[in-house]
């Protein structure tokens, strides 16, 4: 498992505690899982996805994925509706572990309230929470 | 005692290393006021000769120790067990090795498994079988805990009145605690599960219809599957007697997308009751939701072919309280000796054998009709069937068993009290000619 | 690697059965007709099943070879920790198949099945005394299906009480059975580190045990081969409040005639046939897990129960307070049948001559390795002990590493990756059956491991190599489930 510094960590996403990251564009928010916990889990055999339009409130769990050995539930980080679930991740699930920012992506959801994602974290606030 | 190798030096040596004086000082880190001052109060130990004798007298108590003719079903069934199959079996490496969580050395009993897996779809005619559950009760329970989980709107499953007694209590059981319920779907006087009354239940999370039912009739599975569809809910069907599926058509052809069985009739003992086989099958769409081992195929790093225990995300070990079941040690070595006995009977075999059964099920209800006994039901069955019985009957059942070692049917008014002088009898391929028409005789 | 048990030889490759298959082939007599066939609607009856058509020989071969893959107890030293792999008795398998057990159908009547109910009724009576409690119910199926009864007797013991509880305490050291039991039963899982000696401390218990908890689930010794030393403050810290103790009995080899669950506080037990009492794992069972209650939650055992009057047994389902039913009919007897064997041929003496012994061989274990693998907890143990890779870090070498290259010594690797506060855990139970001999050749394996890690460590992570297969690709089994032939 990577180092702490050999993380691949983007500066224009924001990150969770529960190691989500969340990119804004236009009214849409993208969400996956960061580099730290595709790393953690290891190889990603499956991802359990909600379907779209589905709604779910800040904080509720909205899926799973799934290494050979562990689960980790996946937890969001905005209240609203899923628009879009990432399809490719049924026949590929491994995309999260090679390009969870951008092919593994996971769901795209119409936030009801942006303000919400005032309390998560930028790159810099992130790395000090795993470090300390 | 010839289970324990070690010698006085073994014990001096070995104290030594562990840096103690004497075996109870291997004990001085439980409290003194936590341990038991006197021994055990248990029988004189036996030496082989004399448990042999201890034994043979216990099971001489059962009626079984002489060749009794059984007409009893009810969910245990007497089929013949080819030699070979108690022979196979009992070899060590299968016998005496535990869960497969190193594959490299289990590639035995994982490929035995995977065959029996495979075989079990075949019968049933589903995508996907797991590597066993203790019995069809417990599967049943646990199809009937995934369509309740899934639907997130009513708490509430129809189970048909015609499936096995104790399975519906089993599903009481564990259902009970989280506030779910069984509502029952009445029986006609066809002896057969109510559709009707099933098509009027509103708020139902699925559906669970035994099928040949506990009377041995063969339900109509595609109208069940017609209200499931309709009503968006699962269908659910279970079954007590395997090799029913050697003549009938199998569940999955109705579109079951669970189906809960007993595997008992493949090669396993009777052995009053118990360790049977619990048989859980499902369409490819639930195979996430499935509790129970599974085991699946795959390729080693030099490329050769293997199998592992796989998807175990879904099991307690890694999901703990979010496990689809509980399940851990299952009936595997049951599993093994049923797929032993569907690659020793074969396609050609199981349907020869389940021919027969019905045969003399036939037979033997004909028999019983020209003896004086009244068809309960005017409905096809496999190779169980109700007869009312006509008076006396009892006491010649109670004569039968003591002077002709005979079982003839099974009283079934504790199981449905309004069923007043009914008996539940089975004919399978064990049964002879000669065995029915005595029969038939003593209880004219 | 002279010395080791584990060689390589010539064993068979041997296809799937349907491979095999000619059409044609059938391998059972077939038994001859003597009534004429009976027509059925051609609607009700379906094409014969897909199985495969072989030869009596076909089939013999088949699972012949098949079985020369395996290890078992009887090819070697099994020393997987928390599943007592002991030596399974032959006599008791002489036992289970005598006629009158195997044949006997379940509906016979009492009257005529006196001989097992009175072998069920002799076996509660034994595993009572064994463990300190007043009534068994030998009817679960395996150790969680006991698990299982156990919280449901739990569940409705509460439920008389007018008021259901919805949490219960769950030590981080529990096998995952436990909160997968405890959730089925419609309870949360309160989970509870355990302390700096590896034991759980009463202040913890204390701290959240509350009117809304039904109680906790302990195993002891704990699944760190410790004995969990206090115990007997914790449950009454449980009792005080109104809760229950829920004893996992999987350990119990460790303490038979030491120590009895009953008297320590513990109020309903679990045990392991398959494991304390020298039943056959089979592969994956099957097991039985009986299950023993003190008078507290003896109302609510599952029916039916077999009660004795005079000389006479019977099966009564008359208990209105009981849990239910979760079995079909009364349990896995053909399991009961060799546990019963067992005890009898063991006697008071023997279990606990074998308690005692298991305990020694942990501990030679332990001292005897503890140079070479790290042991997180260096406190005496119990019937196992703990070990993790911490000192072959530096060479990249991890605890899997270490458990695929024992296969090549000749030994089933020890429990690994549990429990889980451990990281990277080794788990070794010897049980006593194993020789001082025996072990001494397992520590010697282990040594010459711990030497190849640090000289060839290359070697290790191509491990297993005289295994009929290496290590398998689990990660695109579960990515492309192929779960059928």
């Amino acid at each position: 498992m990577k180092e702490i510094n050999d993380l691949n960590l983007l500066d224009d996403v924001k990150y969770t505690k529960s190691h989500e990251w969340t990119k804004i564009s236009g009214d849409i928010v993208t969400i996956g899982i960061n580099d730290y916990a595709q790393d953690q889990l290891g190889e990603i055999v499956f991802v359990e996805l909600p379907e779209t339009g589905d709604t779910f409130s800040k904080g509720d769990e909205f899926g799973s994925v799934e290494s050979v050995k562990a689960v980790s539930e996946i937890y969001i980080p905005i209240s609203g509706k899923i628009v879009e679930i990432n399809e490719d991740l049924e026949d590929a699930p491994e995309l999260v572990n090679e390009s969870c920012y951008d092919n593994g992506w996971l769901i795209k959801i119409k936030p009801e309230d942006v303000s919400e994602l005032d309390d998560l974290m930028d790159k810099d606030e992130y790395l000090n929470m795993l470090k300390g | 005692m010839r289970y324990l190798p070690h010698t006085k030096e073994d014990i001096k040596s070995m104290l030594k290393v562990a840096g103690q004086e004497n075996l109870d000082d291997l004990f001085n880190c439980i409290p003194e006021d936590l341990k038991i001052t006197n021994s055990l109060d248990l029988p004189q130990s036996l030496s082989e000769w004399e448990l042999n004798a201890h034994m043979e007298e216990l099971a001489s108590l059962n009626i079984a120790c002489k060749n009794y003719k059984c007409f009893m079903g009810a969910g245990s069934y007497d089929h013949y067990i080819p030699a070979i199959i108690p022979y196979l079996i009992s070899r060590s490496e299968f016998m005496t090795a535990y869960t497969p969580y190193q594959p490299e050395v289990s590639q035995g009993t994982l490929q035995g498994i995977y065959e029996f897996q495979t075989m079990v779809t075949e019968l049933l005619g589903m995508d996907i079988a797991t590597a066993s559950h203790y019995d069809c009760g417990t599967a049943l329970a646990e199809a009937c805990l995934i369509a309740l989980k899934q639907n997130k709107k009513t708490n509430k499953i129809a189970v048909s009145a015609l499936t096995h007694p104790s399975h519906r209590q089993i599903i009481h059981t564990y259902i009970n605690p989280s506030g779910y319920e069984i509502v029952e779907i009445p029986y006609t006087k066809e002896g057969l599960t109510d559709v009707k009354a099933l098509e009027a239940m509103d708020d139902i999370a699925g559906i669970a219809v035994q099928s040949p039912n506990f009377f041995g009739n063969i339900e109509d599975l595609s109208a069940f599957k017609a209200v499931a569809d309709t009503k968006k809910i699962l269908f659910i069907t279970s079954f007590t007697e395997a090799l029913a599926f050697g003549l009938l058509k199998n569940p999955g052809s109705f579109g079951a997308d669970l189906v809960a069985g007993e595997g008992q009739s493949l090669g396993i003992t009777k052995s009053f009751g118990g360790p049977g086989l619990g048989l859980l099958a499902s369409t490819k769409k639930q195979m996430r939701n499935l509790p129970g081992r599974l085991i699946g195929k795959t390729k080693d790093a030099n490329g050769d072919n293997g199998f592992v225990l796989t998807l175990a995300t879904r099991e307690q070990h890694i999901r703990r309280e979010k496990a689809s079941s509980n399940i851990c040690s299952n009936n595997g070595l049951n599993a093994m000796t049923a797929g032993v006995y569907l690659a020793t009977v074969g396609k050609i075999g199981i349907r020869e054998i389940a021919l027969q059964n019905h045969d003399k099920a036939v037979y033997l209800k004909k028999s019983l009709e020209k003896a004086g006994f009244e068809s309960a039901f005017d409905t096809p069955f496999f190779n169980e069937f109700v007869m009312k019985v006509p008076a006396g009957f009892e006491q010649k059942r109670a004569a039968l068993i003591n002077d002709k070692c005979t079982f003839a049917g099974i009283c079934l008014d504790k199981f449905y009290p309004e069923l007043n002088h009914h008996y539940l009898f089975c004919a399978t391929e064990t049964i002879s000619k000669k065995d029915i028409d005595q029969l038939a005789k003593e209880v004219q | 690697m002279n010395q080791q048990p584990g060689t390589s030889g010539l064993i068979f490759n041997e296809p799937l059965l349907w491979d095999k298959s000619r059409d044609g082939r059938c391998a059972m007599s077939l038994p001859k007709s003597d009534v004429e066939r009976a027509p059925l609607d051609e609607n009700l009856t379906g094409d014969a099943p897909q199985l495969p058509q072989l030869s009596e020989l076909d089939v013999v071969r088949h699972y012949t070879r098949l079985s020369q893959w395996n290890f078992g107890v009887d090819s070697g030293m099994y020393p997987l920790g928390s599943c007592t792999m002991k030596y399974n008795p032959k006599t008791n398998e002489v036992q289970a198949a005598r006629q009158g057990f195997a044949s006997a159908h379940p509906l016979s009547g009492d009257e005529f099945s006196q001989g097992a109910l009175k072998l069920m009724y002799n076996l509660e009576q034994y595993l009572a005394q064994i463990t300190g409690f007043n009534a068994v119910t030998l009817q679960p199926a395996a150790g969680a299906h006991g698990e299982l009864a156990g919280m449901l007797m739990i569940h409705a013991y509460f439920a008389t009480k007018g008021k259901q509880r919805s949490k219960i305490i769950i030590p981080d050291t529990a096998h995952g059975t436990n909160p997968a039991s405890a959730a089925l039963c419609g309870y949360t899982p309160v989970n509870i580190k355990s302390g700096p000696k590896g034991i759980l401390e009463p202040e913890t218990i204390a701290a959240i045990m509350d009117e809304d908890t039904a109680g906790i689930m302990v195993t002891n010794p704990n699944t760190l081969g410790l004995f969990e030393a206090n115990i007997k403050e914790i449950a009454e810290i449980v009792h005080s409040k109104g809760g229950l103790v829920y004893g996992d009995g999987a350990n119990m080899n460790a303490i038979m005639g030491i120590v009895k669950p009953g008297d320590i506080g513990i109020d309903v037990l679990h045990l392991n046939l398959h494991k304390t009492f020298s039943t056959p794992h089979g592969g994956g069972g099957p097991g039985s897990g009986p299950v023993a209650v003190g008078k507290v939650l003896e109302p609510f055992l599952p029916i039916p129960r077999v009660v004795k009057e005079l000389d006479n047994y019977k099966l009564v389902t008359d208990f209105p307070d009981t849990m239910g039913r979760i079995h079909t009919f009364y349990g896995h007897f053909g399991i009961l049948v060799r546990a019963y064997a067992y005890i009898l041929s063991m006697g008071a003496k023997g279990l606990t001559d074998a308690s005692k012994l298991a305990v020694l061989n942990a501990n030679y274990v332990k001292e005897s390795l503890k140079g070479t693998l790290n042991l997180p907890y260096d406190l005496p143990c119990m019937h196992e002990c703990v070990f993790n890779d911490e000192f072959q870090k530096e060479y990249h070498i991890t605890t899997m590493d270490i458990a695929k290259r024992l296969l090549d010594y000749g030994f089933h690797p020890p429990t690994v990756y549990f429990p889980l506060v451990v990281d990277g855990a080794f788990m070794v139970e010897p049980t006593e059956t194993e020789s001082k001999e025996d072990i001494d050749q397992f520590i010697d394996a282990v040594k010459a491991i711990a030497g190849e890690a640090r000289e060839d460590p290359e070697k290790l992570k191509k491990a297993p190599l005289l295994t009929k297969v290496t290590r398998l690709d689990e990660v695109a089994a579960a990515r492309k489930p192929c779960l059928r032939g």
